[in-house]
């Protein structure tokens, strides 16, 4: 009889327990009434984030020539060893990939050889949907991956920066010094 | 004996077009969810497949149809097969006593708007219903999957506990009408419908109707997070899509019985008696779909807590009120 102290009456539950199930219902009701906020994937394609980890491309710099000096440090770092490749030396004296291969049906859009890379031209796109009818047509070929423009840093050239003197003699290089005549620094 | 070849072709057209009617119905009223559903928690549903996804049944059932029937080692293979049959069967069958319109003549013949206008219908309708417990209860048991077999016994332990709730809420319902005949009860309701001289039994209805069907929230038989499908997990193809057939022929059905027993049937103003008729068979798996959405699924313990200890008796109270005011206004 005493101990009602914090029990609620019964009316009390039964008004606190209807209010709940018709709050229920009115807060689905409502919902009805709202535009849906879903995407309409094939009709509108939504902008993706410019280091989405998509598709990966080979770009070139800004003279038009190959970035990819096949160092093989992406084929080296990528965990699932998807890439694979072989160095050559081009015709104007500069290493190039002879056959670079991309197996898409292995690769986990990691990203570790786009930070691999040292002349930026292994990049990854916002392109994710690239789905195919056989297995064999994910292997990517060098044709396939190279493109014509210098994708997220179009204005970057390895060559200008860094290398042996193919492109430039020494010292031509930007940030370089000149170089040191040993003999000149001699006691 | 010409009037014999006429009576039995009308049994039959009358049979084709409400199974067509009803299977059709079926088939959109799983399109009505998915869309309903969608538009309630902000987004489109299916709509792909024609203009607003309207082939997507075809779609589902051509799926259904072209899936691999797996049928398990160690299944009891006879009652592996039968048990969804019974569970589409039984709904199926109980459309017999419904009355869908008041009786209408053609070339001198008399037609009535009901298959069967069985003067035990309401009986009918109960047995059919306590038989669409062994389609449940078998498919569990008999799938050899101790998470079937425990749906199944959770199907059959809610499905029976909660008929004993729907029939006593229809007990006043019958003595109101002083009839089992559908036909009967639907005419008794012709100035005013049950569910406004009886709106305690109407709501014990609903609601161990709701159970009856193992729609949410009572749909502990199927309750996928913690038993995977329940008592349909090891069916595939079209046998699950009987399982599934059924689960929304019973709820057009049960849309049928709410629509006769306590919304006055077919009759109304304005509107042909038909249209009056669908409109409240519709209205009852609109309400089924939007509860889905609203309400979060019960504790098995609190589903047979609400049956045995709340609508049991209250409907029992509910029946002794009832026939108490009926003898005093005698």
């Amino acid at each position: 009889m005493e101990d009602k102290n914090d029990k609620p009456g019964l009316l009390r539950e039964v008004v606190d327990g209807a209010t709940g199930i018709i709050g229920s219902y009115a807060a689905t009701l409502t919902h009805l009434f709202r535009k849906p906020v879903t995407e309409q994937y094939p009709e509108y394609k939504r902008p993706m984030p410019a280091r989405t980890r998509g598709r990966i491309i080979l770009t070139r710099s800004p003279d038009g020539k190959e970035r990819c000096v096949a160092c093989y440090l992406c084929s080296g770092v990528c965990p699932v060893n998807c890439i694979s490749m072989q160095s050559e030396e081009g015709p104007d004296s500069r290493r190039r990939a002879a056959w670079f291969r991309i197996n898409f049906a292995r690769c986990i859009y990691c990203g570790l050889c786009e930070e691999a890379c040292p002349t930026l031209a292994i990049q990854l796109t916002p392109e994710f949907a690239f789905s195919k009818d056989s297995i064999e047509a994910f292997v990517y070929e060098k044709e396939d991956l190279l493109v014509d423009h210098g994708g997220k840093d179009p204005d970057y050239d390895f060559y200008a920066h860094a290398g042996v003197a193919a492109g430039r003699p020494k010292g031509e290089h930007i940030g370089e010094d000149e170089p040191v005549d040993v003999k000149s620094i001699l006691p | 004996m010409l009037s014999i070849l006429v009576g039995v072709l009308v049994m039959l057209v009358k049979m084709g077009l409400v199974l067509a009617v009803v299977f059709g119905l079926a088939a959109y009223m799983i399109l009505l969810e998915r869309k309903l559903l969608g538009r309630m928690q902000v987004r489109y549903g299916p709509n792909r497949v024609g203009i607003f996804g309207l082939l997507q049944p075809i779609a589902d059932g051509l799926k259904m149809l072209l899936k691999e029937d797996i049928i398990p080692d160690g299944v009891d293979r006879r009652i592996f097969l039968i048990a969804p049959a019974i569970v589409a069967g039984t709904a199926l069958f109980a459309f017999a006593v419904v009355p869908f319109g008041p009786d209408f003549t053609v070339f001198g013949v008399t037609i009535r708007q009901v298959i069967a206008d069985a003067n035990v219908g309401l009986l009918v309708i109960f047995g059919l219903s306590s038989l669409a417990v062994y389609g449940v209860a078998l498919g569990g048991w008999t799938s050899d999957n101790k998470y079937s077999l425990l749906g199944g016994l959770r199907g059959a332990a809610q499905m029976i506990s909660y008929e004993l709730a729907l029939g006593l809420s229809l007990v006043p319902v019958v003595m109101l009408s002083h009839s089992l005949s559908l036909s009967d009860i639907v005419a008794a309701q012709a100035r005013l419908p049950f569910a406004l001289l009886q709106p305690v039994a109407f709501a014990i209805f609903i609601v161990s109707a709701l159970a009856e069907t193992n729609r949410i929230p009572f749909d502990l038989p199927e309750a996928e997070n913690e038993l995977q499908a329940g008592y349909h997990t090891e069916y595939s193809g079209m046998r699950f899509a009987l399982f599934f057939v059924g689960e929304y022929v019973n709820m057009i059905l049960l849309g049928s019985i709410t629509a006769v027993f306590f919304l006055g049937g077919w009759h109304g103003p304005f509107l042909p008696p038909i249209v009056w008729f669908m409109l409240k068979v519709l209205a009852v798996p609109v309400f089924l779909i939007w509860t889905r959405a609203s309400l979060p699924r019960l504790r098995y313990d609190q589903l047979m807590a609400v049956g045995w200890k709340f609508l049991v008796p209250l409907g029992l109270v509910n029946i002794l009120v009832t026939g108490a005011i009926l003898a005093a206004g005698m």
